[in-house]
């Protein structure tokens, strides 16, 4: 990082808040997918929302890249730093601002963590419904950012279904707001929200967030069935969601995935080809009329074994096992590559079906792991990376799956977002006119592309790393993949 | 993580191991006191993992490093906040040896360690130091900080030298036999918690044996990289401890962990099969009683207490003793146990970490006392002398006159006359 940019720096932060030496950029060169990382030039950590729109003014101003980034917990890349550019580190803006309960709404800061906020709204009895499984740490910028779901977003939809109003910092350095506090968007205009919810950091950066909180259920169930053919635990989530119950989730583990979670947190599971998860929720009349019905369901659909929460400690070790189980498999390989495609629901057998064949193609381990109820599949690729080539068999395997999802009707990505690892199958997903759209979008806020340059788009100054081989800046050690 | 570690230290392996199972994830940030007070990925348990990677791979000078490792508590709250299984701590420990090896301390710096490594192992010299202490007392202001805040921790009186028989008998019929750790420290700042165990175990069928000859079991000196020393000093309670005692009692937190650790602290060494058999018979005091059983009811208190038990790092994270000492305290007529937020969060005091990083020791005490307060309890109970002494002196500082007490002495006072 040249000097003019560090003296810019020096107006905005004092030196403590600039971070420049090696050992203080190492640990921020990765996010949660270690597959990739760059050294930033400098990472600074503004206290307030005037320093990060001051940052912004100045890198667009000196044509300076920048990232913003949270906890670091992207499984896609999506904060990996920009050689010579800035990262922007969120996480000490972590106030809750302000929280209504009569009007169950939260105002926070971006680099408040998503759990912080249920925490809050606790005593209320209200909660923030978006929980993705590392909802201890990751905070809201980045489900911002990357529109993040998790295991309930079956039954109350993702991060843009709850957020009403933002305060941003476009890449331009102009400030303006969208939305507002009320639940009904009607006569505002286009849903710019939903525009900016998702957009992985291209757009600006979040300075102030509203969200809606929810009343937290009465009631749960919370139904544990164990199958011998991951096949038939498929098919009984297409039953459950033909009888037209909708449960808050429903998950499916597999064998693999079991027991690295049996490992991590002993969470009692039964031993199991797949364990279905599906947890009812609701005020109690409702709920209970529900569980008898699922019950009947479940006896149907073949599970040798099933299991009824029948304590909030028995729920929340099954959800911890649940919750864990990517991080988990760690215990069982070195490395692993985890893959975020979706399935219509109606084909979740087929694509398992077709994925067990592939992964004996590669002779490569696969752990499966997904929110079953709406066909967001979570294969987990194996692979140890001292291997020569392994990585490149790991991600050909991982290519050819995200094509099956597209083939079968879905999507690449059901809630980790682009980022760098999926950038090059765009393509497959959508037409050249379409990419040219986004870009055209993208260009009319960021005209620099400064803001998370190189990621989601295919191609451009900072293209395929994957797949192809190296690249011309990879070969330069620009960029490493290690 | 992949890492290229390539290194002919002995503990090599379990260090590499613990690089390897990392996967970034990021879960440990939560659990961290450091990043909950800096927000900074250096100062995170992956960041610090990163650091070790890079140092151990040769990309990154030690000296870099330093400031983010030594800011590390050695609190364990991360090991079981990890899904991937890193031990953490194999990497840690092993890591401050390696390099307490080859580092270059400033000469003030230096000193002010070699007197912490050289007098708080030993009950005799602690006590004289602490005796002398006082006078440093007055010098206060005129001595560099590692000083400062090596003097403030000293208390203002000590309790006098009470000897403890060689063997406490089993009281009615005997259900085990044991021996007591006295420890170091603990002897000399607060002499009636080991007197209090022995007699809570005696009270409660257990033969007590308390070796004169014993000494520091030498986890003071492995946390902060004197592993030489570490080995030498455990020697010595290998020979007097009796080899016939179903268990070995700690009433520290810290003790517990590092004897625990023995089988790692003498990998290779000649009697490395020795120290693993001793390890393995280290239990905590309030884990043993639990396991055994209360014998008798305990009379309780005459009126309702509100009591908080503050979880030490080295028994919750470290040794999984949650429950036990929570078992123990409900079993008391009259005590009412209240939880407060952010019961894991070390206190600060994480064997010399006040001394050596005394802001940072002091914020998280502040913010202990605040949960603390929050719980509005009697009494505070814990099971650590470390706590004990980090509590009481910051509710002091608050001019509090809420009592901490360890749990051994809650259960005496509350037996039955």
């Amino acid at each position: 990082m040249n000097r003019a940019i560090y003296d810019a720096l020096e107006t905005i932060y004092p030196a403590e808040r600039i971070l420049m030496r090696d050992a203080q950029l190492l640990p921020y060169e990765s996010d949660a997918l270690t597959a990739f990382n760059t050294k930033p030039g400098a990472v600074v950590i503004p206290l307030n929302e005037d320093e990060i729109i001051a940052t912004v003014r100045l890198c667009h101003e000196l044509d300076l890249p920048f990232v913003a980034r949270g906890s670091g917990t992207s499984l896609s890349g999506g904060s990996l730093p920009i050689a010579d550019g800035l990262v922007i580190g969120l996480n000490r803006l972590n106030r809750i601002k302000r929280l209504d309960p009569r009007q169950r709404i939260a105002v926070v800061e971006p680099g408040v963590v998503n759990l912080h906020i249920s925490q809050a709204a606790q005593p209320y009895g209200l909660y923030y419904a978006p929980d993705p499984s590392s909802q201890s740490i990751c905070t809201i910028g980045g489900n911002i950012a990357f529109n993040s779901g998790g295991a309930h977003c079956l039954k109350y939809g993702m991060t843009s279904n709850h957020v009403l109003g933002l305060k941003v910092v476009l890449a331009d350095g102009a400030v303006t707001e969208f939305g507002g506090e009320s639940l009904e968007g009607v006569g505002i205009g286009p849903d710019v929200i939903g525009l900016f919810i998702g957009s992985e950091g291209l757009f600006g950066i979040a300075l102030e967030i509203t969200v809606r909180l929810m009343p937290q259920p009465e009631r749960y169930r919370t139904v544990l069935a164990a199958y011998d053919d991951l096949g038939c635990a498929g098919d009984a989530v297409s039953m459950v969601v033909a009888s037209g119950l909708l449960p808050g989730a429903m998950e499916i583990m597999d064998r693999l995935a079991i027991k690295a979670a049996e490992a991590s947190v002993n969470a009692g599971y039964p031993d199991a080809e797949a364990l279905l998860i599906v947890e009812l929720e609701g005020e109690a009349p409702q709920v209970e009329a529900e569980f008898e019905q699922l019950n009947g369901i479940i006896a149907e659909s073949g599970a040798f074994e099933t299991r009824v929460a029948q304590s909030e400690e028995e729920r929340a070790r099954i959800w911890k096992g649940r919750k864990s189980a990517f991080s988990a498999v760690g215990r069982l390989s070195p490395d692993y590559i985890v893959q975020d495609g979706v399935v219509p629901r109606s084909r979740l057998g087929e694509a398992l079906l077709e994925i067990n064949a592939l992964k004996q193609n590669y002779g490569l381990d696969v752990a499966n792991v997904f929110h079953a109820g709406d066909g967001n599949l979570h294969p987990l690729i194996l692979y140890d990376g001292r291997e020569p080539g392994a990585l490149r068999k790991a991600e050909q395997l991982a290519g050819e799956i995200l094509a099956l999802c597209v083939a079968l009707g879905g999507s690449i990505t059901g809630e980790h977002g682009i980022g760098m690892e999926k950038r090059d199958y765009m393509p497959a997903m959508f037409s050249e006119e379409e990419l040219d759209i986004m870009q055209a979008l993208r260009r009319a806020i960021d005209p620099k592309e400064i803001a998370n340059r190189g990621k989601m788009f295919p191609g451009g100054e900072a293209p395929a790393l994957a797949l192809q081989g190296m690249h011309p800046l990879e070969q330069q050690g620009v960029i490493s993949r290690e | 993580m992949r890492h290229q570690i390539v290194s002919d230290d002995l503990r090599a392996p379990e260090m590499a191991e613990a690089v390897e199972k990392c996967v970034h994830c990021g879960f440990c940030l939560a659990a961290c006191p450091t990043y909950n007070l800096l927000g900074e990925e250096m100062d995170s348990p992956r960041g610090r993992i990163y650091l070790m990677k890079n140092v151990l791979e040769e990309n990154l000078p030690a000296a870099e490093a330093q400031p983010y490792i030594d800011r590390c508590l050695g609190c364990m709250a991360c090991v079981p906040a990890c899904p991937s299984g890193v031990e953490y701590g194999d990497l840690l420990v092993g890591y401050r040896a390696l390099q307490e090896k080859q580092r270059q301390r400033p000469p003030l710096d230096a000193l002010a360690r070699k007197l912490i490594c050289e007098t708080l192992p030993y009950p005799r010299r602690f006590r004289l130091a602490a005796l002398s202490g006082k006078l440093g007392k007055a010098l206060l202001p005129v001595l560099p900080d590692a000083f400062a805040s090596m003097l403030s921790l000293l208390p203002d009186k000590l309790p006098p030298a009470r000897p403890l028989p060689a063997v406490l008998p089993a009281q009615g019929e005997r259900r085990g036999k044991v021996a007591l750790l006295l420890g170091c420290v603990q002897q000399v700042l607060a002499p009636e918690i080991s007197h209090a165990a022995a007699q809570v175990l005696a009270r409660n069928g257990v033969e007590v044996h308390m070796p004169r000859q014993q000494g520091c079991c030498g986890s003071i000196l492995l946390h902060v990289g004197e592993e030489e020393q570490a080995r030498d000093i455990a020697r010595r309670n290998f020979g007097c401890i009796p080899a016939d005692v179903d268990a070995i009692i700690t009433t520290a937190a810290g003790c517990g962990s590092g004897m625990k650790d023995y089988e790692l602290l003498f990998k290779g060494q000649a009697d490395a099969a020795r120290a693993a058999a001793f390890s393995h018979r280290v239990i905590d005091f309030s884990a043993y009683l639990a396991r055994l059983g209360l014998r008798e009811t305990t009379a309780g208190f005459s009126s309702q207490r509100r009591v908080v038990y503050q979880d030490a790092c080295h028994l919750l994270h470290a040794q999984s003793h949650q429950s036990e000492p929570r078992a123990l305290l409900n079993g008391i007529a009259n005590l009412r146990l209240v939880e407060i937020a952010d019961a894991g969060m070390c206190c600060g005091s994480a064997g010399t970490y006040n001394i050596d990083q005394p802001e940072i020791a002091a914020e998280l005490s502040r913010r202990k006392v605040a949960s603390i307060l929050a719980a509005e309890p009697d009494l505070v109970v814990s099971g650590n002398i470390g706590c004990i002494t980090q509590l009481r002196q910051e509710f002091a500082r608050q001019n509090l006159t809420l009592p901490v007490a360890h749990i051994a002495e809650v259960l005496l006072q509350a037996a039955p006359a």
